[in-house]
């Protein structure tokens, strides 16, 4: 059944893909392009072909469900595919009020991301710890997932009208930062594929080293070490002699994967420049010629604006509702918990700052891409990096 | 208080910038502009009015939205360090405070701990922010709620021209309104649910209006939230015990001051079985080795009859059987005993014999309770042990003593005084696991180590918050107010005669969009021009 189910997850993957060509050829499509109320034939076949994908990716969520006995919302691989699967949602149901393809050809390719970023996890089903079991997590999990992902929303509308509304013609901070921004989703991509690469072909080099507590441990890497552990001894032959060695506070793995994220990512945003021969944001910019500037900044602060109450609710009430029954206290300033709680506080900003600064346009693009940011930051960074109570095991 | 009369006949307060009830202009500086800051209706507000005393200062610095998303800023960065390392309570606790973060993240971490950081959520510069950006909610609200409250239910239909040109959603058709055309319209305003009312022909059609009220009620609720959390300073309200327990063993539960009793039947401790468990678990189990599966306490929930003097034993009557797991605490008079730790194994009493060393004639069970160790063991036929110092978690102290760390057994040891018939003024021995030291020189005979007797131990946190309530209630009225605010917004359509013409004009306080599409539609073929948007032409290509 957990086989079966990950092919479902391939196909909505696969789907999710087909679904970004349609929806690039709706844009394409220039018979249409002054109708602009009622979407064309490509961008239908587009969204069906999205719809599907969302459902097949639901059965993977519900089979999983039943092979496992528990909402498939507990480790990072099924965390981070359901947030994927929330924010294909969230984009369905805005693409219905607004009938814009425009946000599918942006959101799709980050939705798209987010999954493959999350398959790169270990994919087994894992047995609940203790404080895991209650459908609170559950609910608590599912519902800040789908508030993040409709947050998302806003990120994809606010990139949109930055490409748009930057002016490409010069030099400037804005050009560098939304570039900077693209290279963020560009090396998720080189890790996406430095993975997959090494994991087709086994790749697997394991060191002896001495941990910060000063005692021997053992460490396996997936792919090759630039960086190594401290004071690291390799005990495979024929692989890659580390270059370095990190101090013993420093996770070597972790480092050597975030390095390996950004080669790639550099290798690729370089092979693109090459060929696209300007800034990817400007290659990007004939692609958002017929949309109204009005619309998207709308299409942004509406998503924020039903995405904030459902983040608050799943994120802090939901939140403390289930930390109250699991670890006695409903707050207890665990990272995880207060990332949430900043998350909150920025989107209050935001809020604030449209309605009564009057930021709308570009500086509210800016304010969505950063939230998106701290959303994201939340999810690996603080999984990975800051590890707390609620960190997943991942590795 | 100098009032301001408006042409209309109309008084309003004094700093009213539109009037309420017609809308025309009051403000001189306000007349220049292409269109009305419609925000709070152009209403009085105390922080736009006065400036003069100590306290206009200090309710118009607070009343500002420009600081109030400062402290939100400030508090969400400040919030941020405070994760950069582990915050004190998560740190183990082997070693003072200052050492580990030196120690464990270098002088970084020396820094950390130096600036407070360590403990920053309870520092009192945070808990300032917090009650500063408590003081501007309220503040914000107040000044803005009362006179929009005013404003919006005092608003009269028919808006001067001024005012309705300077909407940023506005039209002007050379039509006449046929009783049939303003039929129609009316008959679609009222099927997208808008109120109308009418005055001399003049249409203002309103829904949602209660939307305005979201921010006001949600920020209600963060500080009644804040208020809750308060409140657990309240001696009383607050109780966060912990309560170890070993098997078989029965104690009043902290807190209740003696009226409750728990006793731990058994302590389970349970980790997924490869054989047992469902088998999609297995790849995930070989990789990680345990994967923990239950921890539970078995109890028994015991009431004290009647009153008892202290050191008397109390009389107690069984309430009920209940097992205690993580996510499933015992709750009793609001009381929640939750399970948060335990130990395995721990020794609970140790059996030794006493032993003539030439012969290996061995003497009596001495089994010493080591949680409460009786002192005289009598074996009869004249032998005789005491303990004269007990150690239960022993260590040799600074000065070469023998000391106790704690008073956990977790390495007990053992003074003995033995008295046997030929040796009856005694023989002093030192006997510790692994070690017995004879410090009075050779004796004739030893305590020999028979056994130890194990049992779990099981921590359960016990937790009163009488505060609960209160910080519930503000979470729900917050997510009302968001939801009321976020979800429904304020629209509002005004039609109005004006000589031969029909001049329209809308506003909302956010999604334009919609409202656009909504007159588009209501509009369509009635001849007269929806309201146009005088903001967006410029941008529109
Ligand atoms: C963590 C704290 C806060 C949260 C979560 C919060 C939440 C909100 C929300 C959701 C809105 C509605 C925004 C919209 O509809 O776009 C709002 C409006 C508002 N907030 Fe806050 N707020 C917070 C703190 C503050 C503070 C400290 C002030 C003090 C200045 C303040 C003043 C206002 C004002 C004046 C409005 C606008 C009301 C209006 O224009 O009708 N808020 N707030």
């Amino acid at each position: 059944m957990v086989e079966l189910s990950s092919n479902f997850l391939f196909t909505a993957f696969i789907l999710y893909l087909v679904g970004i060509l349609f929806f690039g050829g709706a844009i394409k499509d220039k018979r249409h392009a002054d109708k602009k109320d009622s979407p064309n034939k490509w961008a239908k076949i587009g969204i069906v072909v999205t719809i599907a994908g969302f459902l097949s990716q639901l059965t993977f969520f519900v089979l999983r469900w039943i092979a496992s006995g528990h909402a498939p919302v507990s480790n990072l691989f099924e965390f981070t595919t359901f947030f994927g699967m929330a924010l294909v949602g969230a984009f369905i149901a805005l693409y219905f009020m607004y009938k814009t393809p425009l946000l599918g050809l942006f959101t799709l390719p980050v939705a798209a991301l987010i999954i493959a970023y999350g398959s790169m996890f270990p994919r087994d089903v894992t047995p609940l710890i203790p404080a895991l079991q209650s459908y609170w997590l559950h609910i608590h999990v599912t519902t800040t997932a789908i508030g993040q992902a409709i947050l998302a929303v806003s990120f994809a509308a606010g990139l949109i009208y930055l490409v748009k509304s930057v002016d490409q013609t010069k030099k400037s901070k804005s050009t560098l930062w939304l570039e900077v921004v693209l290279f963020g989703l560009i090396s998720t991509l080189g890790f996406v594929f430095v993975s997959s690469f090494f994991a087709a072909t086994d790749y697997q080099a394991n060191f002896n080293y001495v941990n910060k507590e000063g005692q021997p441990a053992t460490e396996k890497y997936t792919i090759p070490a630039v960086v190594g552990p401290h004071q690291f001894e390799l005990t495979d032959k024929d692989r890659f002699e580390p270059l370095i060695e990190t101090p013993a506070i420093i996770s070597a793995k972790k480092l050597n994967t975030v390095i390996w994220s950004l080669a790639s990512g550099i290798v690729l945003y370089v092979l693109l420049r090459a060929i696209l021969r300007k800034r990817i944001a400007a290659a990007l910019k004939p692609w958002t010629k017929n949309i109204n500037l009005d619309l998207v900044d709308e299409i942004g602060y509406r998503s924020v604006l039903i995405g904030f109450p459902v983040f608050t609710l799943g994120g802090l009430i939901f939140a403390m509702i289930w930390a109250q029954i699991a670890w006695t206290r409903f707050w207890g300033w665990d990272p995880k918990e207060v990332w949430a709680l900043i998350t909150w506080l920025f989107y209050a900003a935001f809020l604030h700052l449209r309605l009564s600064k009057g930021w709308h346009g570009e500086k509210s693009a800016w304010l969505a891409v950063i939230g998106f940011i701290i959303i994201m930051f939340n999810l690996v960074a603080v999984n990975l990096v800051i590890a707390g109570l609620h960190s997943y095991a991942g590795s | 208080m100098n009032e301001i009369k408006c042409e209309c006949g109309h008084v309003n307060p004094h700093g009213t910038i539109l009037c309420e009830s017609c809308g025309r202009v009051l403000e001189e500086k306000e007349k220049e502009k292409q269109l009305v800051d419609m925000r709070y209706e152009g209403s009085a507000r105390r922080s736009q009015t006065y400036n003069k005393t100590i306290i206009d200062k200090i309710w118009n610095f607070f009343s500002s939205v420009k600081v109030g998303v400062w402290l939100i800023i400030i508090l969400l960065v400040a919030s941020s360090l405070g994760t950069i390392f582990p915050q004190e309570m998560y740190i183990p606790p082997l070693m003072p405070a200052g050492e580990y973060y030196q120690e464990q993240y270098g002088w970084l971490g020396k820094l950390y701990y130096d600036l407070g950081f360590h403990n920053l959520y309870s520092s009192w510069w945070y808990l300032l922010l917090i009650a500063a950006l408590g003081i501007s909610l309220i503040i914000a609200s107040l000044d803005r709620v009362v006179p929009l409250y005013r404003s919006l239910t005092n608003q009269r239909v028919s808006r001067h021209e001024s005012f309705l040109k300077r909407q940023r959603m506005f039209s002007v058709s050379n039509a006449d309104l046929s009783g049939e055309t303003v039929d129609k319209i009316k008959n679609l305003l009222t099927q997208k649910r808008y109120k109308i009312r009418e005055e001399n022909g003049n249409i203002l059609a309103e829904k949602n209006r209660f939307s305005r009220w979201g921010p006001y009620v949600n920020h209600l609720g963060l500080v009644i939230f804040l208020l809750g959390g308060m409140l657990r300073f309240v001696p009383g309200m607050y109780v966060d015990e912990i309560l170890w327990l070993r098997e078989g063993e029965t104690k009043a539960i902290p807190g209740t001051e003696g009226q409750y009793y728990l006793k731990n039947n058994a302590f389970i401790f349970e980790v997924y079985d490869k054989e047992k468990d469902d088998e999609v678990f297995q790849n995930a189990i070989d990789k990680v080795g345990t994967v923990v599966k239950n921890y539970q306490t078995d109890a028994t929930l015991y009431k004290k009859q009647g009153d008892t003097v202290p050191g008397e034993k109390p009389e107690l009557e069984k309430v009920r059987d209940q097992s205690i797991q993580v996510n499933k605490p015992l709750k009793i008079d609001g009381f929640a005993l939750y399970q948060v730790d335990y130990k395995l194994d721990e020794m609970n009493k140790m059996a030794f014999k006493l032993e003539n060393k030439k012969t290996g004639d061995q003497f009596g069970d001495v089994a010493v309770d080591l949680y409460d160790p009786e002192m005289n063991y009598d074996l009869g036929n004249g032998y005789k042990v005491e303990v004269m110092s007990y150690f239960p978690d022993f260590e040799f102290n600074e000065d070469g003593e023998p000391a106790t760390k704690s008073r956990i057994p977790n390495n007990p040891a053992f003074i003995f005084k033995m008295f046997t018939p030929d040796k009856p003024e005694g023989e002093i021995s030192f006997v510790a696991i692994r070690q017995t030291i004879e410090p009075m020189g050779d004796n004739d005979y030893k305590m020999i180590f028979n056994g130890v007797e194990t049992k779990n131990v099981t921590a359960l946190t016990v937790r009163k918050d009488l505060t609960l309530w209160l910080i519930g209630l503000g979470g729900l009225i917050f997510m009302i107010g968001v939801v009321q605010g976020a979800y429904w917004n304020h629209r509002r359509l005004w039609i109005r005669r004006v000589d031969s013409q029909i001049w329209t004009a809308a506003h909302t306080n956010k999604n334009w969009h919609g409202l656009k599409r909504e007159l588009d539609t209501i509009f369509a073929d009635s001849g007269i021009k929806a309201p146009e948007d005088q903001l967006s032409d410029d941008k529109k290509e």
